[in-house]
């Protein structure tokens, strides 16, 4: 019997931190991921995970913690959010181009100043370029979920690169839903242990982090854009033998949400699509035909799957959680660069939602439908609104 | 007399300049190690003119993260290696002056308070040589690099050197020691005691640069026996916080003596009052000998 147990989502990420079993696990607390890395001390503590737990001074030495152990050989598991991920950014950088395949979870919370707490991407966002897999959950199964898988893609031989799983931050992270706890047994068979090739290791002597001078540094670093691309292709695949072993439904890298007859499809990803998807059903109820799609892959983005699914709809709006300043959101940059190479480029607004945590409420979601809609009929738009200013009411 | 190991795991092949101190230095250390050992090592020369691109100096697994993680990368070794049970292989974490005292201070101290099987060595040139001699923390007194060249207004260097052994040894690490490469035993020896130390222990080997001090490439084991020989470094090893073993002198010199002979003090010896700063660094060579009893 599958154990399924009500718990926040932190918890859920604990599990499966417990269930992949890392050899080592770095932790510097910081809001709202703080109970993960508390939950799997408990873990620690009880003896139910065999890690050493290593309470670093600073995220940047959290990060840096995880690139000695990783080249060591050892399966390695860290988790941060928002101001922690910007300190540990240029180890994030080494942590990909040394190939080292690191999972870390980061509970998305928006970044200062003004000092926030509250949930948004700008952080995971901002670091899209460091050579990490960028993996999002909708909810705390998905979180759970894509846990596990993130090592077993990270660890693939032809990929070797590190992963981030991003949950948003209290609303997965401190929210109890119901989750399903694999077998301990199961989650072993899905995941063998952790032996890379290349590791630091006195039998067998190895220099790693080499100076790369202009003859070489082009090739190392296409070797590591092909990686990426190597993951690209085998994600499906390990998505498909994690329904096959664990029985939940997984989808490629986006998912397709009544988009089959869909003239205005919603994009985004992160727990936002809970509530995108009831204000889909409710459209549907009144006979509108509205879609939506889950990014559930940011890196490697799913360039075909998008232009794939879009090929047939009107509009697209797409719901950004950040905005990067002097330009619009990443998500909706990224699917415009997508949609060039479509046959049919449908219309696209892109609708900048819940920086720092403000609400989202599923009328929200009805009124940008509705706008996309207009937008159709209106030649002139504004590319770029934010939903719910004061100022707008 | 103690015979050193035969083996080299920093080998030649290496791009540093005539004369360099460091590279001397880190052969030295690395034949103080004597079990398998896995060696992390911080932005800097060292990095640099070791490891070009497919080639590399190092017979033992390195590997090079950052300018400020060489410490927190290698406590993520250790921390890999005992759980996989190896508690055999010795971890030795390397960096510059800079890399120790200034921008990986952090790291360093975190790998000390908690305790991890690791020997620190730090590189002592001084400077931020990688990068073109600007000052680091460990920059004496009145040193002229980039950034704190003299002027009208200057005497260079406006700090004296940040004391990174007893910062290591206010953490209660086992082992502290400073070396010189003018004394090579010594070297070998204190980092073969260090590695050898369950926890962490430091080691800090002053390693003059002809590049960025300015003196010619023979004289680099003469400058470096005259700061010992003039108390501007002290050679010393601290046990468990208390000093076990210090390089006593004989007639000890002048500081002019040591400062004469490199270019980056050569404004002292022109400027007016370029004596009074001779006389705070001579006062700091007197403190040092009187703090050490370093006259015989
Ligand atoms: C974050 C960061 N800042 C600055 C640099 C540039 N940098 C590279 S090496 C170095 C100085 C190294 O000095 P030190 O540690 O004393 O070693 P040395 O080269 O003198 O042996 C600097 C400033 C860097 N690599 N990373």
């Amino acid at each position: 019997m599958v154990e399924r147990r009500v718990m926040e989502g932190s918890h859920a990420v604990a599990h499966a931190v417990r269930l992949c079993a890392p050899d080592v696990v770095s932790a510097y607390p910081i809001t709202p991921q703080t109970h993960i890395v508390e939950k799997i001390s408990q873990f620690v503590a009880d003896g139910d995970l065999k890690s050493e737990y290593m309470r670093v001074e600073s995220e940047f030495s959290a990060m840096s913690a995880s690139v000695g152990s990783s080249a060591a050989g050892a399966r390695t598991f860290t988790a941060t959010a928002s101001q922690g991920l910007m300190l540990m950014s240029e180890v994030l950088y080494n942590a990909s181009g040394l190939r080292l395949p690191i999972v870390m979870s980061v509970a998305n919370r928006a970044m200062g100043a003004p000092i926030n707490i509250w949930n948004d991407h700008s952080d995971s966002m901002g670091v899209r370029d460091a050579g990490w897999i960028q993996l999002y959950a909708e909810d705390n199964q998905e979180a759970l979920d894509m846990t596990i898988q993130a090592y077993k893609i990270a660890e693939n031989q032809d990929v070797m690169l590190p992963a981030m799983v991003c949950m948003d931050g209290f609303i997965l992270t401190h929210t109890y839903e119901p989750v399903s706890i694999p077998k301990k047994e199961e989650v072993q068979e899905f995941l063998p242990e952790f032996d890379p090739e290349v590791k630091l290791d006195p039998q067998n002597p190895v220099t790693l982090g080499t100076v790369g001078f202009p003859s070489d540094y082009m090739e190392i670093r296409h070797e590591q854009y092909q990686a990426m691309e190597n993951a690209r292709d085998i994600m499906p695949d390990i998505f498909k033998e994690f329904e096959e072993k664990f029985g939940r439904k997984q989808h490629s890298l986006i998912e397709e949400y009544k988009t089959e007859d869909a003239e205005i499809i919603i994009v985004s990803l992160g727990s936002i699509m809970g509530t995108i998807k009831e204000a889909v059903d409710e459209l549907r109820e009144d006979g509108k035909q509205v879609g939506a799609i889950k990014i559930k892959a940011f890196r490697p983005f799913p360039d075909q799957e998008l232009r794939d699914a879009l090929q047939n709809t009107k509009a697209v709006a797409v719901l950004d959680k950040n905005i990067t300043l002097g330009k619009k959101g990443a998500l909706y940059t990224e699917m415009k660069d997508t949609l060039y190479q479509a046959e049919t480029q449908p219309q696209m607004t892109n609708y900048i939602i819940g920086l720092g945590g403000r609400d989202i409420p599923r009328q929200s979601i009805k009124n940008i439908v509705k706008q996309t809609k207009e937008n159709l009929n209106s030649p002139q738009t504004r590319e770029v609104r934010f939903v719910d200013l004061k100022e707008e009411k | 007399m103690t015979k050193l190991r035969e083996q080299e795991d920093f080998v030649s092949g290496h791009r540093a300049c005539a004369g360099c101190g460091l590279a001397l230095g880190a052969r030295l250390a690395m034949k103080g190690v004597e079990q398998d050992s896995i060696a992390t090592c911080a932005t800097g020369c060292l990095e640099v003119i070791s490891t070009p691109y497919p080639e590399s100096s190092w017979e033992i697994p390195w590997i090079h993260s950052l300018f400020e993680n060489s410490a927190s990368v290698a406590a993520g070794i250790e921390a890999a290696l005992k759980a996989k049970g190896d508690n055999k292989t010795k971890v030795i974490a390397q960096g510059g002056d800079g890399a120790t005292v200034d921008i990986g201070m952090r790291g360093l101290s975190g790998m000390f308070e908690r305790g991890h099987d690791v020997t620190y060595i730090c590189y002592d040139n001084e400077a931020y040589m990688n990068t073109g001699i600007q000052r680091s923390g460990a920059t004496p007194l009145a040193a002229s690099t980039t950034t704190s060249p003299p002027g009208k207004q200057s005497y260079g260097n406006e700090n004296t050197k940040k004391d990174a052994l007893a910062i290591a040894a206010a953490h209660g690490v086992g082992y502290v020691a400073s070396a010189s490469i003018a004394y090579p035993k010594d070297v070998v020896e204190k980092v073969k005691k260090a590695s050898e130390l369950d926890g962490p222990s430091y080691v800090q080997i002053h390693v003059p640069c002809p590049t960025g001090w300015g003196f010619k490439e023979r004289d680099t084991i003469e400058i470096a026996r005259l700061a010992v020989e003039t108390a501007l470094w002290p050679v010393y090893q601290m046990e468990d916080g208390q000093i076990t073993n210090i390089r006593k002198i004989k007639d000890r010199k002048p500081v002019e003596r040591y400062l004469e002979k490199q270019k980056r003090f050569k404004h002292l010896f022109k400027k007016d009052n370029g004596e009074k700063r001779i006389k705070e660094i001579q006062a700091i060579a007197d403190r040092n000998a009187e703090t050490f009893e370093l006259d015989k």
